[in-house]
């Protein structure tokens, strides 16, 4: 094993090499070899999201038709640091009357809720933190997490508008865990176990789960928005709303720790969706040369984030009720109508080969997905008609 | 390697700390806090004895995960209760709840 | 004193110490705090007993859903954001006598057991394959899956319950 073609467990051996070299017995040493590799990890993980920053004002910025951060450096890649220099030199103010305690570990816990997601994910074949057989469970295991830090949040601050935005945040995120949960579901079905890597594995040479079920991406792409709580679903931190509702009351680094949380979030979400529907980190010559595929993963979570950015910075906010109208009344339905008919069209069509396979799925996925538009369209002219029918008054 | 009564030590305790506080707390929402502590305690037995019993059969897991759902279930109507009782009455002290007694 | 027994011996103390402050702690919102942090204690004591199915849903369903209605709970039955009065009421010495003496009655019948210094048993499979076998499990129709459907219409029947009792009624 050299270091291009197994790097985790190249460095691992070698770490434990020096390290009983050294004197240390075996326990200890391996000890300290896990923690080096999950601190690399949360290293890779807090770069990466520095340079989401500057990623997310470019592109907000193109989207609004203006260049964005072109100062500090080229192209203003180096815009996050001074950023990052400014929140850590602001005042840290704590509220009078706050809970002190829970006040200063929400940010911590909605942070460490997102980097807990990284030890699942493989960002090539041979690198990932840990084969989890449950990793989609432990998917939203820490969104609950997530959940939990903004609730603290908003109760901490003794403030009504940051308690208001943090129960509608809140109320919104376990709705919309369930439609994500049917739409992981979807890739489970197709192939067989929880376990992230066996979903990429199952998704070598070219089959990807987006060309088999298009629909269910979509479903998990519309539900990830929500639970990451980013436009349009985001009346918590609408400024015009509710003044930025569980942010409030939060200065500084704690407010940092929110924002690069939140942006992390989303590129993990991004991730997700490169992993689970288009393939991970597959590609040309990646199963050989992992530090390949690990472009790959990132170039298509990049995909995904940008896809997440599209949809924020072009769709208007949806009020409270609408949002948790439109995920009872219509996501958790669809999910659960493809659910079904992808498990009937997967028992039934699996011992025929790929090509029928493949191509049954997803004429079932557009058939389901015109049903559903066909559904919604009579709906909506029927209410059309109900509002269009009270004659105005004066008119002979 | 760890013996099975360790287990069962900590989830006797962790039933009877719950059991002090059902008896103990005025507030309605904390006497149902204790309760999932007792809920809990009684999963980590039926755990533990899967574990250190029969693996091959799964009826430890299944009956843990059923304990899941009766808790959830548990709760939701319990605070659903408690809330209805609060609109009316404005309080959730157990000890004032008590407009049936003579 | 290997690695699991360390492992053990911490989460049994976040346990019993959270446990602990849940019961005895004025302010309702960090009594439910406390809970999670004993949910989270027995979600590892669940990883280390090689259940990790049950380790995450715990999480999902106890953290995740539970403790989050107990929040929201706390935060809507109250008239001011602050607690008011006494959270234990008088009868606490008796109780803490009982909960004692349960203890020690628990730890009486454990020691008449002869089965107590056990040893894990060997696992019956890969965690992948234990893993299809409760999915088995819970829906073959010779094993668990009458049980499963019931718990699945009690949860039915308490989310319409739970939302008529708590309706306003206008």
């Amino acid at each position: 094993m050299s270091f291009w073609t197994d790097p985790i467990n190249f460095v691992n051996h070698w770490l434990m090499l020096t390290l009983t070299g050294w004197g240390l017995s075996g326990f200890f040493a391996s000890i300290i070899a896990n923690l080096l590799g999950i601190l690399l990890l949360i290293t890779a993980a807090m770069v990466l999201d520095i340079m989401l920053v500057w990623v997310e004002r470019k592109v907000v910025a193109r989207f609004q038709g203006r260049l964005g951060p072109n100062r500090v450096g080229p192209y203003g890649l180096f815009q996050p640091f001074p950023d990052i220099i400014k929140l850590i030199i602001k005042e840290d103010i704590t509220p009078e009357g706050a809970d002190k305690v829970v006040f200063n570990i929400a940010p911590i816990l909605s942070l460490a809720s997102v980097i807990f997601l990284w030890a699942v994910v493989p960002l090539a074949s041979t690198i990932y933190g840990v084969d989890l057989n449950v990793a989609l469970l432990y998917l939203v295991a820490a969104g609950a997490l997530g959940t939990l830090s903004i609730i603290m949040a908003g109760w901490s601050s003794n403030n009504k508008y940051a308690l208001l935005g943090a129960f509608r945040q809140v109320a919104a995120m376990i709705s919309f865990e369930i439609p994500m949960i049917v739409a992981l579901l979807i890739p489970t079905v197709l192939a067989g176990s929880l376990s992230l890597k066996v979903i990429t594995d199952f998704q070598s040479g070219g089959k990807w789960f987006f060309l088999l079920s298009p629909l269910g991406a979509v479903l998990f792409l519309i539900s990830a928005i929500a639970e990451l709580g980013r436009s349009p679903f985001d009346l918590n931190e609408g400024e015009s709303e509710i003044v930025s509702g569980y942010h409030i009351e939060y200065t500084g680094m704690k407010f940092g720790l929110f924002y690069a949380g939140e942006l992390l979030h989303a590129f993990t979400f991004g991730g997700f969706l490169a992993v689970l529907f288009f393939g991970g980190w597959h590609g040309p010559w990646a199963s050989t040369h992992p530090f390949l595929g690990a472009f790959y993963f990132v170039a298509k979570a990049m995909f995904g984030y940008w896809l997440i950015m599209w949809v924020k910075y072009t769709v208007p906010r949806i009020r409270i009720d609408h949002m948790l109208a439109f995920n009872w009344k219509f996501l958790t339905p669809v999910a659960f109508a493809l659910l079904i008919v992808t498990v009937v069209v997967h028992s039934l069509l699996k011992g025929l080969g790929f090509l029928p396979y493949a191509l049954g799925l997803f004429l079932s996925n557009v058939l389901l997905g015109w049903i559903t538009l066909e559904i919604l369209r009579a709906t909506t002219r029927k209410q059309r008609l109900a509002l269009k029918s009270p004659e105005p008054v004066a008119q002979h | 390697m760890i013996p099975l009564s360790w287990y069962l030590f900590l989830s006797a305790a962790l039933f009877c700390i719950g059991l002090f506080g059902v008896l103990v707390r005025r507030n309605a929402v904390a006497i149902l806090l204790s309760v999932e502590l007792m809920l809990n305690a009684v999963n980590i037995n039926l755990v533990a004895f899967w574990r250190y019993g029969n693996t091959a059969s799964m009826a430890g897991q299944v009956f843990a995960i059923i304990v899941f759902a009766v808790a959830a279930a548990e709760v939701a109507v319990g605070l659903s209760l408690i809330y209805s009782v609060y609109r009316r009455r404005s309080t959730v002290i157990a000890d004032e709840l008590d407009l049936m007694k003579w | 004193m290997d690695a699991s027994q360390v492992i053990f011996i911490l989460s049994a103390a976040l346990i019993v110490a959270s446990a602990l402050m849940v019961v005895t702690t004025r302010n309702l919102i960090h009594a439910a705090l406390w809970l999670i942090s004993t949910l989270f204690g027995v979600a590892v004591l669940y990883a280390l007993l090689e259940a990790g199915f049950l380790a995450v849903v715990q999480v999902v369903v106890y953290i995740g859903a539970i403790a989050i209605m107990f929040i929201f709970a706390v935060m809507l039955t109250r008239k001011e954001l602050r607690d008011r009065g006494a959270q234990v009421n008088a009868a606490w010495p008796a109780a803490a006598l009982l909960g004692v003496l349960t203890f020690g009655g628990l730890l009486v019948i454990f020691s008449k057991w002869d089965g107590l210094g056990r040893l894990p048993a060997e696992m019956a499979g890969t965690s992948d394959a234990m893993l299809s076998q409760l999915g088995i499990a819970l829906t073959s129709p010779d094993l668990f899956v009458l049980p499963f459907e019931v718990a699945s219409i009690l949860l039915l029947a308490a989310l319409i319950g739970s939302v008529y009792v708590a309706m306003n009624k206008k």
